[in-house]
């Protein structure tokens, strides 16, 4: 039976992960996120489910205890904000180039550097580019509300094991520390050693004289094998492309103007579009649900009937790039942020559309 | 007494030597000489005499033998430079039951990984750790390693390693010995036949340790050579080795925790 909670963003995410039979979180700590171990070890799934939670000595020991278990067909997890996220990316990148599933949740604060605990987006770039070392990509998604935080926590796990793939979601303090009615999905039992030997027959699991023995690596010493697995990856990701694209529209019909923003950032532009229509400014909203796969051809599409496009964003401004690449020069876009943790105001974001869409 | 045929030769009963099962058929990538072929070899031993290929999952590092997987016939993992203890954590973590070790060189565990080596050992997992300390980097081509002798000469300290400037030799074997999650820390060689079963014999007590549950890590350390690294011919790096790495990397059991 499904179930509602007034929760957390953070502690919704780690309910959620128990639920959706993850076997294993590994995590340190670090602000703004720190809830989702905390929560996860005053559970302790593991007398209930069996899941493990392990607080590690650092971000990178902790990325390559994923990778460990995820070289073994289970379900793990790691979760940090920005910082801690850099200094994983290099496990990230083994892990995208051995091609293992698994869930990274990363709370942005504002960077560079230490920073700020404060929400932000300027890990855009980051997240949606590669992020370490080489050609690769992770499946983003981008959570705007507490019930995405729980979500996703499952459609995270989904998506990795589908794809073989790494998944981010790429949330903030904002989403992570708020409090709001969360419905939880039932338990879903936990992978048994028979079925990581079926669904998964490439883990490392021990090998049995009937099947060659199984190699998790990410190295290919002759370059030929390295392009072979590079070309394999890259259809991979055209094919996540073609079939996991999300998004959510709100009143585009009519709309001669389009925000374009993602987590925090949509949630101040739902606002904007009530105040902007006020005023008689038929305004529209576009959330990419997914960072990668972006939306391009909805944007795309809204280009050749709207009149231009303001992406907000919480950084100096990375995803309209993106936004430039699926609109060419149809349409007039700009970007509006507040940087360094500061959360704009819907005032704001409409004073932005007015001065550098319609009076300009 | 009476000839002994060739056919007699072959008898599976009277086989004094053959080629260890779980070692792949692929040609060694290791420069004649080094002891890595020879580690590789007794841990393959260890794990078909415990029977334990179907429950194994090895962890290869960087390094000389990150292609450890081409040559032992098991599941294997190939972690990044350094952190195969914490791929071994979670492994060992989420499969109990199963049979966990990571082969590992002296950059990979006494330089960049560290802080994985240390606090794996720390936590006490119940992993088995095998080291190869030759005190230099192989793979990319000779340079100082956390290992290297005073005074020894490698690509990055041309004129031999000068404390002052370069640091001091890490004892990490010593060092894990004083953590309370080590149960079994030993210093072996490979470089005579002698030395190889008192190798085989550390490696085997340590994988009987984790199969029992001992509840620890137990860490083997192999002072190996590295002739072209240390550009001798093979007789003569095992005769540097035992003239000068032995002296300040004695061999023998450092801890013996028993029940």
């Amino acid at each position: 039976m499904k179930e509602l909670r007034l929760m957390k963003g953070n502690e919704a995410f780690a309910e959620a992960v128990i639920r959706a039979g993850a076997d294993g979180y590994f995590g340190y700590p670090i602000t703004p996120q720190s809830e989702v171990m905390e929560y996860l070890m005053a559970q302790k799934p593991y007398e209930t489910t069996g899941m493990v939670v392990l607080q590690a000595e650092s971000e990178i020991a902790a990325i390559n205890m994923v990778y460990g278990g995820a070289a073994a067909g289970k379900r793990v997890l790691t979760s940090s904000s920005s910082p801690g996220i850099s200094l994983k990316q290099e496990g990230i990148s083994y892990i995208a180039a051995a091609e293992l599933p698994c869930v990274i949740l990363n709370a942005v604060r504002g960077g560079p550097g230490l920073g700020t605990i404060q929400p932000s987006q300027s890990d855009y770039f980051q997240s949606t580019k590669g992020g370490g070392h080489g050609d690769y990509r992770l499946i983003v998604l981008a959570p705007a509300s507490v019930q995405e935080m729980a979500d996703f926590g499952f459609l995270g796990f989904d998506l990795a094991f589908k794809y073989r793939n790494p998944v981010l979601i790429l949330s903030d303090g904002a989403i992570g520390q708020m409090m709001e009615k969360v419905e939880l999905q039932e338990q879903r039992p936990r992978f048994t050693e028979e079925e990581i030997i079926k669904n998964t027959p490439w883990a490392a699991v021990g090998k049995p004289t009937t099947r060659e023995r199984n190699i998790v690596t990410s190295l290919r010493l002759d370059s030929h094998e390295q392009e072979k697995h590079n070309i394999h990856l890259q259809a991979k990701y055209k094919v996540i492309q073609e079939n996991e694209t999300r998004y959510e529209t709100l009143k585009c019909e009519d709309a001669d103007y389009i925000l374009i923003a993602y987590g925090t950032s949509a949630r101040l532009c739902l606002k904007a579009v009530d105040l902007a229509r006020a005023k008689g400014i038929k305004v529209g909203l576009l959330r990419p649900i997914t960072l990668f796969p972006f939306p391009t051809k909805p944007i795309a599409e809204l280009a050749t009937r709207t009149k231009g496009m303001l992406s907000v964003e919480m950084s100096a401004g990375q995803m309209v790039e993106d936004v430039r690449l699926a609109v060419g020069d149809k349409v007039k876009v700009e970007h509006f942020g507040r940087m360094g943790g500061v959360i704009p105001s819907p005032v704001e974001v409409l004073e932005a559309l007015e001065s550098k869409l319609i009076g300009g | 007494m009476d000839t002994v045929t060739r056919e007699d030769i072959r008898k599976p009963e009277n086989i004094v030597y053959q080629k260890t099962k779980l070692m792949t058929d692929n040609t060694l990538s290791f420069c004649p000489g080094c002891g890595h072929g020879t580690a590789h070899r007794i841990v393959m031993e260890v794990i078909d005499e415990m029977g334990l290929q179907d429950k194994t999952i090895g962890i290869a590092p960087v390094g000389c033998s990150v292609l450890a997987y081409d040559f032992m016939n098991i599941d294997m993992v190939q972690a990044a430079h350094g952190r195969a203890p914490a791929v071994a954590t979670a492994l060992k973590r989420l499969y109990p039951e199963k049979c966990i070790f990571s082969y590992q060189g002296d950059g990979d565990l006494a330089a960049i990984g560290t802080a994985e080596t240390i606090h794996a050992c720390n936590r006490g997992e119940n992993i088995v750790i095998i080291f190869i300390n030759n005190g230099i980097y192989g793979m990319t081509g000779g340079q100082m390693a956390p290992t290297t002798l005073e005074g020894m000469k490698t690509a990055t300290c041309p004129y031999g390693r000068d404390i002052k400037m370069m640091g001091n030799p890490l004892k990490m074997t010593e060092l894990v010995a004083t953590l309370p999650g080590t149960i079994y820390v030993t210093r072996q060689s490979v470089h005579t036949p002698a030395n190889v079963r008192k190798a085989k014999k550390a490696i085997r007590k340590a994988f009987d340790n984790q199969m029992n549950n001992k509840g620890g890590v137990s860490f083997v350390e192999i002072v190996s050579n590295c002739n072209s690294g240390w550009k001798m011919t093979p007789t003569q790096a095992n005769q540097w080795m035992v003239d000068n790495m032995f002296p300040f990397y004695p061999l023998g059991d450092i801890k013996v925790n028993e029940d």
